[in-house]
């Protein structure tokens, strides 16, 4: 074997075994490498109790509610297949709107998400007037971004 | 064809050909990519239709995605050539690597701020610490900065090659961590546009076709910078040798 041979494999080597210890480590570490934890695994009562933590979802369409003359809003955050109110106090972005995603910080009380902050969280798609328009033709719930419920919610 | 292409690897492999082959790849490279980048810029940043839910703000798509594409590219050339370096003792390749690391700092450091502008319009925050993508994006920041610290701190090139050749190839293994933050975990940022399952997010061409410019074009005058940056390092290593003084006393290279 040449000498550049034997680099080759040393460092070939070294590679793959970094490459595996990193996936093992990430396999581990996994649920502490989510931002935020899905409806779903909320409902199922899958959520640390004794701390804050976030939850992502759609916002339902029509659920939005503001109390008039204060800044208290709630909404129902869904992933399709679970829903869990939510309740803030403050003032929200302004892509943070029915039928889009957001990302929210806080702490469950009884069935309700306290929330402390609200993230809109945008989705990979970008879409001009013009595309929209075509799109509202074809189907109006696509363009509206209100996509087919799942299965039933089992909690 | 196999003799050609072995004729031009070796040629390419010692410095003084490199030296006087390399304007003529700059000006392939930068020609194109500059042109690219200046159509990109206005069709995208002018002319585009704006996005239904951003408004104009989408049109930070136009900076941010090349520039962070191009941050893990300008990674991946880091750690490969160091690689080459350490297993075939070719000195370009270190030169290479050691060009590719403050270009690539530069492209990670524009893709976390134009991103962290835009998130503070459109998410409502700067940043977010838990996020897997900002995270592993910060540490590619992290290792470019101490890939050419490590650098600095050892006076010997041939020992400093080495050293930073095995931090870049042990660094790489966040590039797929990156590039999947997204879609292994829970995350604020989204997911891909353009390597979407099922076609890109992206519809409309007249916003399509300057992203794909930009892209193109940034890649291109990242190729260009790299070339010219190696050049000069190639220069200063080979400074004691005979094709440099030469050079130089000739007069006729273009320094």
């Amino acid at each position: 074997m040449k000498a550049r041979h034997q680099r080759l494999l040393a460092v070939g080597l070294v590679v793959a075994g970094l490459a595996i210890a990193s996936a093992l480590t990430l396999r581990m570490f996994s649920e502490n490498m989510m931002f935020f934890v899905e409806i779903t695994d909320v409902r199922a009562g899958n959520y640390p109790a004794d701390r804050n933590f976030r939850i992502g979802g759609l916002i339902e369409e029509g659920s939005m509610h503001r109390e008039e003359g204060s800044l208290d809003i709630s909404f129902v955050v869904t992933d399709l297949t679970c829903d869990v109110e939510l309740v803030y106090t403050g003032v929200l972005p302004d892509m943070v709107v029915e039928g889009k995603g957001i990302v929210a910080h806080g702490r469950m009380d009884g069935d309700v998400f306290v929330a402390d902050e609200v993230l809109a969280k945008h989705d990979e798609n970008y879409v001009s007037p013009e595309i929209a328009e075509t799109m509202t033709q074809h189907a109006e719930s696509v363009a509206a971004g209100a996509a087919e419920r799942g299965p039933e919610c089992p909690h | 064809m196999w003799t050609f292409l072995k004729k031009l690897y070796h040629q390419l492999a010692s410095p003084p050909h490199f030296y006087r082959l390399s304007p003529t790849f700059i000006l392939w490279l930068a020609v194109p990519g500059y042109l690219l980048i200046l159509y990109g810029t206005i069709a995208g940043l002018v002319y585009a239709p704006v996005d239904i839910v951003q408004g104009e703000r989408f049109r930070m798509i136009y900076v941010h995605v090349p520039a962070a594409y191009l941050s893990m590219m300008a990674y991946m050339i880091m750690a490969i050539a160091g690689g080459i370096g350490l297993i075939w003792r070719l000195k370009l390749a270190h030169a290479v690597a050691a060009s590719a690391a403050p270009i690539g700092m530069a492209f990670t450091f524009l893709a976390l701020a134009t991103g962290s502008i835009w998130g503070a319009s459109t998410w409502g925050t700067w940043w977010e610490w838990a996020d897997p993508r900002l995270m592993s994006e910060l540490v590619l920041l992290f290792l470019f900065i101490g890939y050419m610290a490590l650098r600095g701190a050892i006076d010997d090139t041939t020992r400093a090659d080495k050293a930073s050749a095995v931090l870049a190839m042990v660094g790489a293994v966040n590039i797929p961590i990156i590039h999947y933050s997204v879609e292994w975990w829970t995350s604020l940022h989204q997911g891909s546009t353009l390597l979407k399952e099922g076609g890109s997010g992206m519809q409309d061409t007249a916003q399509l076709y300057p992203l794909l410019a930009v892209i193109f074009g940034f890649t291109f005058a990242f190729g260009a910078m790299l070339l010219r940056r190696a050049r000069t390092e190639v220069l200063i290593r080979e400074r004691r040798t005979r094709w440099v003084k030469e050079l130089v006393l000739s007069n006729e290279g273009d320094l």
